[in-house]
């Protein structure tokens, strides 16, 4: 599953892992990319075209480095959609000296809508990266569901 | 995996020997197929296990053995504190004690198959399954501290179960020396609306036959009868779990290097046992191994309570609760000597031996029950340890079938509704919210489990007893 937008070189993908599934965003800048990582994880929870980004919920993480701030980012979105019981569709995110500021759109899960094929427990180390690549900035790892 | 980098120590175990950092050597169960066809990342996070600080005689990869989080799935690894061992966040998991309990009902499966779609129907509308769907107890912060402390013993309090329920549970129903007060307010506030919730992914509800018999006495000890029906449910401390396996997962890998501790994969971030961290890591643990142990209390009384509705007769007498995602302290003999070590299973269910002082009575002279689930549609399996497990394993055997391919080919190759079909054809009621979630779990996309049960017999890491078929599914 994949969405490129070749307008502004954003999008997202899935790649396969043995038990679970890694999400990929990438994009211009560095905040692209998580933006778009944060997608890859919505669609691998429900098709993102269902979820109406109607309510905003903000979220600020830091950590010492990148791929620690790619898992916390992804992790506290992990935590809002459990606690708040929405799905995201909608994200932008500002990032400065490993801190993040962000804002997720979304809705309350609608089961009938959404029917949410799984749900994430975790953003893990695995495959974790985040890195400028042929002039582009990739950020990903699996998530555990 | 490359089949030469291997020793070969007999049909079912091959071992890779200590190079570079391994501070001992890499053993995996299995026949040449199940080893062939494992990913080789299996092998690599193996030989990443040998390196840490303190491990006992091997690191070691069960039969159903795939790439995991810095722990292959399947992996099991013993550590001596007084050694330097370390405590490893990702060698336990992000579903801290998942695990499976399965019911005897006394009830002929052929009884129950006459009313098989109204009991799926209403086993669907009373346990709670799948993202966003809320359990009907809400905590208050006393209640939460308290089932995190108990576990099942909390649960049976509350009017979920009887106290026989707690002797057919490891532990007796409660780990000890579990530390609520470091489980944070965040991993409280994920498991407030989800106490006796089955989740989804893999997790499931399942009323399954006894279909075959391999072992009388140890089946009939166990209250197995073949043709009649069981109720086996897999899931684990949920949403609390997952947010303490994600916070001490960061703490770990931020601290390692402060511990001096060198880490070939960030996703193997530990402490020693001896520290802070470690000591906080293990309280938190032991409290997420209470949650899950209170959720399938819980969850099995919701199912008694459709049965009584249903099929009257059925008893739902617990055979047994086993977890396969834990970290424990346990006593073993290693080279004669005997030793207190921390067992991490990654994927590997605690498999003790005939006699062990934890068994109950009842079960002394036959070995622990060992509980396999399949994936919809295919058997799951009822073992019972072995004395020498714990010489092959620190009495540790498989859980499960262990996925053949990713969730990215499942969903490629399968149609959610194509299978509900085909499996109902074949007498499978599947209820779940998602035709994509089911895709995704397609029993094809599983190893066979039956080679993963059959190499484990035949390395001794347990004795098969019985293979159960599904009837009904209740699936996340």
């Amino acid at each position: 599953m994949a969405s490129l937008s070749t307008q502004d070189a954003a999008g997202w993908e899935h790649f396969p892992h043995g038990a679970d599934i890694g999400v990929r965003g990438f994009g211009p800048s560095k905040e692209a990319a998580f933006e778009q990582a944060a997608l890859a994880l919505s669609a691998a929870l429900t098709d993102p075209e269902t979820i109406a980004p109607r309510s905003p919920v903000k979220i600020a993480c830091h950590a010492p480095d990148d791929e620690l701030l790619l898992t916390e980012w992804l992790n506290a979105l992990i935590y809002e959609m459990a606690t708040r019981k929405m799905l995201f569709a909608r994200f932008k995110v500002q990032i400065r000296e490993h801190a993040l500021a962000g804002e997720a759109g979304g809705e309350p899960i609608d089961r009938g809508r959404h029917a949410p094929a799984a749900e994430a427990k975790g953003a893990t180390f695995t495959a974790l990266k985040v890195a400028q690549e042929g002039g582009r900035w990739v950020a990903q790892c699996v998530i555990d569901v | 995996m490359d089949l030469n980098r291997f020793t070969r120590l007999s049909d079912y175990a091959w071992r890779i020997e200590p190079s570079g950092d391994m501070r001992v050597p890499a053993v995996i169960y299995g026949s040449e197929d199940l080893i062939r066809d494992m990913d080789e990342k299996v092998g690599e996070q193996a030989v990443n296990v040998a390196t840490l600080p303190g491990i006992v005689s091997a690191s070691y990869v069960m039969p159903d053995g795939h790439w995991g989080y810095g722990f292959p799935i399947g992996g099991v690894a013993a550590f001596d504190a007084e050694a330097g061992g370390v405590i490893c966040a990702g060698g336990v998991g992000f579903d801290i004690s998942c695990g499976v309990r399965t019911l005897v009902t006394g009830v002929a499966a052929a009884e129950i198959a006459g009313v098989r779609a109204k009991l799926a129907d209403a086993l669907y509308a009373h346990i709670p399954v799948g993202l966003g769907k809320t359990g009907e107890i809400t905590l208050s912060d006393r209640e939460m501290d308290e089932m995190l402390a108990r576990g099942a013993r909390w649960a049976v309090s509350q009017g979920y179960g009887s106290k026989a329920d707690l002797e057919r549970i490891e532990d007796h129903g409660q780990a000890e020396n579990a530390r609520p007060d470091c489980v944070s307010a965040h991993a409280k506030n994920r498991q407030r609306s989800e106490v006796g919730t089955l989740g989804s992914g893999n997790h499931y509800l399942e009323v399954q036959e006894v279909e075959e018999i391999y072992d009388a006495a140890s089946a009939a000890a166990f209250g197995l009868v073949k043709g009649e029906a069981v109720v086996s449910i897999h899931c684990g401390s949920r949403g609390l779990g997952h947010q303490i396996g994600t916070e001490y997962l960061r703490d770990m890998a931020v601290a390692a290097a402060a511990y001096g501790i060198k880490l070939p994969d960030r996703e193997l971030a530990c402490a020693p046992i001896r520290s802070s961290l470690g000591e906080r890591y293990l309280g938190a643990m032991r409290a997420a191994i209470n949650c899950a142990l209170a959720n399938r209390q819980i969850i099995a009384q919701l199912a008694r309570g459709v049965f009584a509705g249903i099929v009257p007769d059925a008893r739902l007498d617990l055979l047994f609760d086993v977890s396969h995602n834990t970290c424990k302290a346990e006593t073993h003999r290693v080279d004669g000597q005997t030793r207190e070590l921390f067992v991490h299973r990654k994927g590997a269910t605690r498999a003790f031996g005939p006699g062990h002082p934890s068994l109950p009575e009842g079960f002394k002279p036959i070995g622990q029950p060992v509980l396999i689930g399949g994936s919809m549609g295919t058997a799951s399996y009822v073992l019972a340890g072995t004395k020498e497990s714990e010489a092959a394993a620190f009495s540790s055997a498989c859980h499960g079938a262990g996925r053949a391919m990713s969730r990215h080919q499942a969903l490629r190759q399968w149609r959610g509704r194509q299978l509900v079909d085909e499996l109902a054809a074949r007498g499978v009621e599947i209820r779940s919210p998602s035709l994509r979630g089911v895709a995704e779990e397609a029993p094809g996309a599983y190893k066979d489990v039956s080679a993963v049960v059959d190499a484990s017999d035949h390395a001794g890491l347990a004795r098969k007893v019985a293979r159960l078929r599904p009837m009904v599914c209740i699936k996340g």
